[in-house]
């Protein structure tokens, strides 16, 4: 963590009662710790994209396109008469402000534009302006905003500063939904050659080596394998994980830090002794080596792009339907844009558990199903067993992660799986949970060092609700579903709440799994000694 | 300001009216041309405006989904805040439309010292929207009986239901008092609470200062400058007969109240008023959460440029098959 990281105790200090100030003019302070760094034009140019020169927001001059203004309106244009989302959320925000205290940036920041009215209207100022009769007319006097350099140096800073996590949406009378907000407006930034290195880089190594990492085939091969060498260490059994296999049943893909990241690494080890201890027919790919898919953080058009591979992939393997892990933003895109992007998948199946012949029909036209959904079916029909002791040393809570729970509703299933696997669970505020759940304020391609700050603000409110259950219930482990959360958490609680870890649902799953064949566990998948075997450890 | 300049305008408006229908030219123009013109804007202004909406195709089916997903037959499915079907879909809008069910879930955050989070419930604003929504709602059935002749027995049921206090001749209606507190509280906040006061534009301040308008030009009518009736009956059955006669000594505070609302119907078609028509159009919430059940089309989907796997395999063959991984071509 950067050194001028101001203290927990200044940093939450916030004032949640914007100034008498009027928001119109726009200004904009690119604080360090509040920004992100802007992409490396290569990689724009890799994937075809504008590319802005070289530069820094806290520039005076942008390197922008002379005719910029032009370029932007245009693209306005054409997404207000492609998306109604776009057109609705435009034209009927009453401006009621139920969304204000809505979002984990507003609270922890106190900046008014972080409002998720006020962000919205950063945009919906231009597009009264340009767009509607009486903002042609009247003006700043009808709200509206003419595109300026300022205007667009506030999209840059406000729009790099929401995680596109829905929550203000689920408040909203009419469902306004700031994450489709966002999108437009990042999407129109792009056009113009900005955008931010964590969010560009990942997208061109996605698209070349098929995962955000740019982790080449034969390190992707290592990484598991090395995984299955380490989970030997544990069980003593070596499991098979294919890679590639033509012919196998499923496809399973996972988030590229499940294999290269920690302590994602742990849940990764839990999926190879799951689908080792049930005998399941599948296989890793190279190719489609990347649940995640950064386009949504970037445009409509990326996600597609990327996305592609998913089922190309499944095709050219010819299984019969596809297993995704743990991931939010993944889980959005599965969900809410892959069959419709890029189906239809009629070459595949309608999801049917081999283990248990459970049919999934709620993926029969997607035909991908989600690992809680697979796992939670195994349970019930009781085809693993788990001993949740083994699990005894976690007191653990469960985050929802936002794209599971307001773009899915993917709330039970991961529960069922946490309560089977261990004996201590405590829910935290119910206002901070389920569809009501707070971003780890990272999101988005926003979980960078240099947004340290912001993070940390943005991180509070999810924080603070762990903070409770850690001082209420002792609750030391934090579980969630999103490979994100996983990255971004651990520094997050390590500021605001030490003494809590981060892990995954199948982390828990494969702590408590009873594998045949198995030696007698003494540690957990992190190698930890499980409660009561602190002294068979050989120091 | 914003509310200063709302206030001066409305009351621009009172005065226009006031003045300009006391010859019978101006009660004509008033009474007859002007709500023609008002209710030809309206109608006109709202279509254009959701067909303009609904030009725009849906090209990705978005639901917020705000309970548990329909999965495994042993999950309960909240089909009300999640819906996987038709009919919960209708539930759902009906329940916000009806009831504002989002806005029932509206909580107030606080940061307390430690620091301490807390979110307390905060249903005023829901009250004040649904008392104002409502109680106009029942002020506009009212006003049928000055259409209709007979006068409809539920129309006359619903004023008979509003008077239920019994106070006063006439008597004091529910619907008066509500929708006036309705609409000052609804004013207030936008001084009161910061972060209202500061999304506030002319454009939230106009319509509730000529809201408030219309309510109090309508509520003095029916309790202080006493207008002639039946001749206000005799207007309104000319307009919608559309055989218009002003009958003469109506009073000014009948035209005032009268253009009051004639630019209430102009204006809205033209202002974010149209969420009553949007809400229905609302991607996040008009749609079944049957994403992956039923596939969604895209109108517009394009073909986009892709990397294939046989590109990949061209750059990473070398390394694929040294690390024993198979591939397509040797």
């Amino acid at each position: 963590m950067a050194e001028e990281t101001p203290k927990p105790e200044e940093l939450a200090r916030v004032d949640l009662k914007p100034p008498k100030s009027d928001w119109m003019d726009p200004t904009v302070e690119f604080r360090k710790g509040t920004w992100n760094y802007t992409a490396v034009p290569d990689t724009q140019k890799y994937l075809d994209l504008p590319a802005a020169p070289k530069w820094a927001p806290t520039d005076d001059d942008w390197p922008l396109p002379e005719n910029w203004q032009e370029i932007i309106l245009t693209g306005m244009k054409e997404r207000l008469d492609k998306y109604r989302s776009f057109r609705i959320f435009m034209d009927i925000c009453v401006r009621c402000g139920a969304c204000a205290d809505k979002c984990h940036f507003f609270i922890g920041s106190g900046d008014p534009k972080n409002m998720p009215v006020l962000r919205a209207e950063l945009l919906r100022s231009v597009y009264r302006h340009d767009f509607t009769t009486a903002g042609k007319i009247l003006g700043k006097l009808a709200g509206g905003r003419k595109l300026t350099v300022g205007v667009l140096k506030e999209w840059f800073y406000y729009f790099f500063q929401c995680t596109e996590c829905r929550r203000c949406s689920v408040f909203c009378p009419y469902g306004i939904d700031t994450a489709e907000i966002t999108m437009f407006a990042r999407e129109l930034l792009s056009l113009i050659g900005l955008g931010i290195e964590w969010i560009c880089t990942p997208l061109s190594n996605c698209f070349r080596t098929g995962n955000h990492l740019g982790i080449q085939p034969h390190g992707f091969k290592d990484s598991i394998e090395f995984a299955v060498d380490e989970l030997e260490e544990i069980t003593g059994i070596r499991v098979d994980a294919p890679i590639n296999k033509k012919g196998a049943e499923i496809l399973f893909v996972a988030p590229s830090a499940d294999y290269f990241a920690s302590p994602h690494y742990y849940t990764l080890l839990g999926y190879l002794a799951l689908f080792h201890e049930i005998g399941l027919d599948y296989t890793w790919s190279t190719y489609a080596s990347e649940g995640g898919n950064f386009g949504l953080f970037h445009s409509h058009e990326m996600i597609k792009r990327l996305n592609a591979k998913i089922y190309a992939e499944a095709k050219r393997l010819g299984v019969k339907w596809i297993l995704g892990g743990e991931c939010g933003h993944m889980w959005r895109v599965m969900h809410q844009y892959m069959d419709t992007m890029n189906g239809p998948a009629d070459f595949l199946e309608v999801p049917k558990s081999p283990i248990t012949g459970t049919v999934f029909e709620n993926a029969a036209s997607t035909k991908m199903t989600h690992i809680c959904e697979f796992t939670a079916d195994l349970l019930k029909n009781e085809k693993i067993k788990l001993d949740p002791s083994r699990n005894d040393h976690w007191i653990s809570t469960f985050h929802d992660s936002c794209n599971p729970s307001r773009a899915l509703g993917l709330l039970e299933e991961p529960r069922y799986c946490i309560k089977r696997a261990c004996n201590n669970f405590y829910e935290m505020p119910e206002n901070t949970i389920r569809e009501q759940t707070f971003c780890c304020g990272s999101g988005a391609g926003l979980g960078t060092d240099e947004n340290m700050e912001m993070r940390l603000r943005g991180g509070l409110p999810r924080a603070n609700a762990v903070k409770y259950v850690h001082e209420k219930h002792d609750v030391n482990v934090l579980l969630c579903i999103c490979a994100i959360d996983k990255a971004t958490l651990p520094p997050l609680l390590e500021y605001w709440v030490p003494g809590v870890e981060v892990a995954g649902v199948h982390e828990m799953v494969g702590n408590a799994l009873i594998m045949e064949g198995a030696t007698k566990r003494t540690t957990d998948l992190r190698g930890q000694p499980l409660k009561g075997m602190e002294d068979t450890e050989d120091v | 300001m914003k509310a200063l300049f709302s206030l001066v305008a409305v009351v621009i408006l009172i005065l226009l009216a006031w003045f300009g229908s006391g010859s019978s030219g101006g009660a004509y123009l008033f009474g007859v041309i002007l709500p023609y013109a008002a209710i030809t804007l309206f109608v006109l202004g709202v279509v254009y405006r959701v067909l303009k909406w609904a030009r725009s195709p849906v090209p990705f089916r978005i639901p917020t989904s705000c309970g548990q997903q329909k999965s495994l037959p042993w999950i309960k499915n909240s089909n009300l805040d999640n819906p996987h079907s038709l009919v919960g879909v209708v539930a759902r809008m009906a329940l916000e439309v009806l009831c504002f069910r989002s806005l029932f879930r509206n909580t107030k955050a606080e940061v307390k010292d430690g620091p301490r989070l807390v979110y307390g419930s905060d249903k005023f604003l829901w009250l004040g929207a649904l008392a104002f929504h409502w109680s106009f709602l029942i002020i506009l059935l009212r006003h049928y009986r000055f259409f209709t002749e007979p006068v409809p027995g539920f129309i006359m049921g619903i004023e008979s239901l509003d008077g239920l206090m019994q106070i006063g001749v006439p008597p004091l209606l529910i619907t008066n008092i509500a929708v006036t507190g309705a609409l000052l509280y609804l004013w207030a906040r936008r001084f009161t609470n910061p972060q209202v006061r500061i999304i506030s534009l002319i454009a939230d301040h106009f319509p509730l200062v000529l809201l408030l308008g219309v309510v109090t030009s309508g509520v003095c009518m029916r309790y202080f400058f006493k207008v002639d009736l039946p001749a206000v009956k005799q207007l309104a059955m000319g307009l919608i007969s559309l055989n218009p006669v002003v009958p003469a000594g109506i009073g000014s505070i009948f035209f005032i109240h009268l253009f009051l609302v004639s630019v209430l119907l102009a204006y809205f078609p033209a202002s974010k008023l149209m969420h009553m028509a949007g809400i229905f159009l609302s991607p996040t919430r008009n749609l079944a959460n049957s994403n992956r059940r039923v596939r969604h089309i895209n109108p517009w989907n394009y073909p986009v440029k892709v990397h294939t796997y046989e590109e990949y395999e061209d750059e990473f063959r070398d390394v694929m098959k040294a690390a024993g991984l198979p591939v397509e071509k040797e």
